[in-house]
């Protein structure tokens, strides 16, 4: 039984683990690549994470769409959707603005490559 | 009562009017547009602050008409109106302020752009301010961060293409750790009411998700508040952004992220949790003198004194975080206090130094030789600036630090009281080189005339520089609110 209550608790939460994998494997792109674009996808996949942190914890399994009807008594929460729905747009600006910037960046430096962008000149 | 919409008018107004500025794009009118609405919403608010204070009651808004905590709430208590009074009133003195210097520094074709940002990134600072939920919180950040990005980016060195795409990384990661943290804690509440999430978070307190979610928020606020280690995106965001944009970055953007974690630490989690049981105090207390210190030593190193004025506000930012880990209602209003008084003493500095850029067309020390002779207001006012970052008595950074110093005095931390005093010489250090360059050193022979800044630029700074002495004799309005705020604050009721 000790063996069933782990699993029960690895694939229970198995929403969360996703989210946690999503988490760490953005911050590290984040964190390791130089090349500007690939810093905005792991960005991206960092902010991919709260989408599933937010939504999955609003299904019911057995509800329905939020709708009143005699019919139905289970309903699934619409809120986190509502808000995911605004932190996929704020997401997306923010990716569209970086990704500009990186544009604008290549224009002035003739390099996307942070070490080259950050050493060039003196940043004092 | 008009009053009572005074909540919406003061962010809803900024958000249209950026979008008629959008729509208008003619310098001119864009100007007037941006100061008109800066100023009303500077009306408003000190309306409301004076309102709350008289009748001592928060001032509630259902956006929508729907009722919280299912609704938007737009919440104004002493707390938050001081903030938005501090935002409101700064924005507008930039604006005035920055009209000559965008008409240099920023090319024509964009200027009505610049005026757009302005006014969305005013808004979203207002909105994180002003509004009673946690999620809108995150939406108004965002607004706010991705304007002052384009700001930065608008700066004539290349070099602020690079600061504002740093600034986006560590500003993003912040803002969606935050959202995690909030996440957290709306999974275990369900509700995304900070008053009702209070509530319901107090039996929940000791719960890991609890936790969990109150660390994401610290952290992923910390980066915005730009805390040591976590500023190094501030420096460069600083020294390369516009005159204009860094005057009123400087004064408003991080204050508004300690409001939030304030916020966060005082209503939601309450005193009683999140100070006396978890280790927050001990953490920001050891980051806060260690920013005090790393900021300040770095400053004595800068060749560029936007970058030196930066690497201050790290150490500044310090200061006031210091005062929520001191633990207590003196360090707290001492904090309160630095909130408001840093804000006008690093917006004079930056206001100034925007107009030396103008003048001599570099901000390296190097070649600021004998400007002290050439623009004597503007280094004297430059000077004045400078005591009062040191804490000379009569003036506001006086009245900060000596309320830390009581505070600390009240735990029984004499030695925080030295580190302070020890810290206020490097500060004379730092800011002594650049008075002993301007004012001791002859300009070398050949270079062009300069004169002084142009008028709306000095005046400005100068109306700022009078309020650092004059915030040093009269605390009535700082101390005053910040006291009560405090009291409302440890009380826990809202």
């Amino acid at each position: 039984m000790e063996g069933l209550n782990e699993l029960a608790f690895v694939l229970g939460g198995v929403n969360h683990w996703i989210t946690v994998f999503l988490i760490m494997a953005g911050l590290y792109i984040i964190v390791s690549r130089s090349n500007m674009i690939k810093k905005l996808v792991g960005l991206s996949i960092f902010q991919t994470s709260v989408y599933l942190l937010y939504v999955s914890p609003g299904k019911i399994i057995g509800g329905t769409a939020p709708i009143i009807s005699d019919d139905f008594a289970v309903y699934s929460n619409p809120l986190p959707h509502v808000l995911i729905l605004t932190a996929i747009v704020v997401g997306v600006a923010t990716l569209a603005l970086g990704l500009a910037l990186v544009v604008r960046i290549n224009e002035a430096y003739g390099s996307i490559e942070e070490d080259e962008v950050y050493s060039d000149g003196d940043w004092n | 009562m008009l009053i009572d919409q005074f909540p919406a008018i003061v962010v809803g107004v900024p958000l249209v009017a950026a979008a008629l500025c959008a729509i208008v794009r003619n310098e001119t009118a864009c100007w007037l547009i941006a100061l008109a609405v800066a100023f009303l919403s500077f009306v408003g608010s000190a309306t409301m602050l004076g309102q709350i204070q008289e009748y001592g009651v928060a001032l509630s808004y259902e956006m929508g008409g729907w009722a919280p905590p299912a609704g938007i709430e737009l919440r104004v208590d002493l707390l938050s109106g001081y903030l938005l009074v501090l935002v409101s009133l700064i924005a507008t003195a930039v604006l005035i302020y920055g009209r000559q210097s965008v008409r240099v520094e920023i090319k024509e074709s964009i200027r009505g752009w610049y005026y757009t940002m302005y006014l969305l990134c005013m808004c979203g600072l207002l909105g994180i301010v002003i509004t009673g939920d946690a999620f809108n919180a995150f939406v108004f950040m965002e607004i706010s961060s991705l304007s002052m990005y384009t700001l930065i980016a608008l700066g004539k060195d290349r070099r602020a293409l690079a600061a504002a795409y740093q600034y986006l990384i560590m500003g993003t990661i912040g803002a969606t750790m935050y959202v995690i943290g909030v996440g957290l804690l709306f999974t275990i509440t369900g509700t995304l009411n900070l008053v009702d999430m209070a509530d319901r978070l107090a039996p929940l307190l000791d719960t890991p998700a609890a936790i969990a979610g109150m660390a994401f928020v610290v952290v992923g606020l910390s980066l915005k508040i730009a805390l040591f280690p976590l500023h190094l995106w501030l420096p460069n965001a600083y020294a390369f952004a516009p005159s204009a944009v860094t005057a009123f970055l400087a004064a408003t953007a991080t204050k508004v992220s300690i409001y939030l974690l304030m916020r966060f630490i005082y209503s939601v989690f309450g005193f009683g949790f999140a100070i006396e049981q978890t280790p927050i105090p001990e953490v920001v207390m050891v980051l806060s003198i260690a920013a005090i210190f790393a900021g300040s030593f770095s400053a004595i190193f800068q060749e560029n004194i936007k970058r030196m004025l930066a690497y201050s506000s790290v150490a500044q930012i310090g200061y006031i975080t210091l005062g929520i880990a001191l633990a207590n209602a003196t360090g707290l209003t001492g904090s309160l206090v630095h909130i408001f008084n840093h804000a006008v003493m690093k917006g004079a500095l930056f206001m100034l130094v925007g107009g030396i850029a103008l003048q001599i067309g570099t901000v390296r020390l190097s070649d600021m030789a004998g400007v002290g002779k050439a623009m004597p207001l503007t280094m004297f006012g430059f000077v004045l600036g400078g005591f009062s970052m040191l804490g000379v008595p009569g003036t506001v950074g006086f009245v900060s630090k000596w309320y830390l110093a009581i505070g600390a005095l009240e735990n029984g931390w004499w030695w925080v009281v030295a580190l302070l005093m020890l810290s206020s010489l490097l500060v004379l250090a730092y800011m002594g080189r650049v008075i002993e360059v301007a004012f001791f050193r002859e300009r070398p022979e050949g270079a062009p005339p300069i004169s002084e800044a142009p008028k709306s630029m000095l005046m400005t700074a100068w109306v700022f520089i009078l309020a650092c002495i004059y915030l040093g004799f009269d605390t009535s309005f700082t101390v005053g609110v910040a006291q009560q705020a405090v009291d409302v604050l440890m009380g826990g009721a809202q």
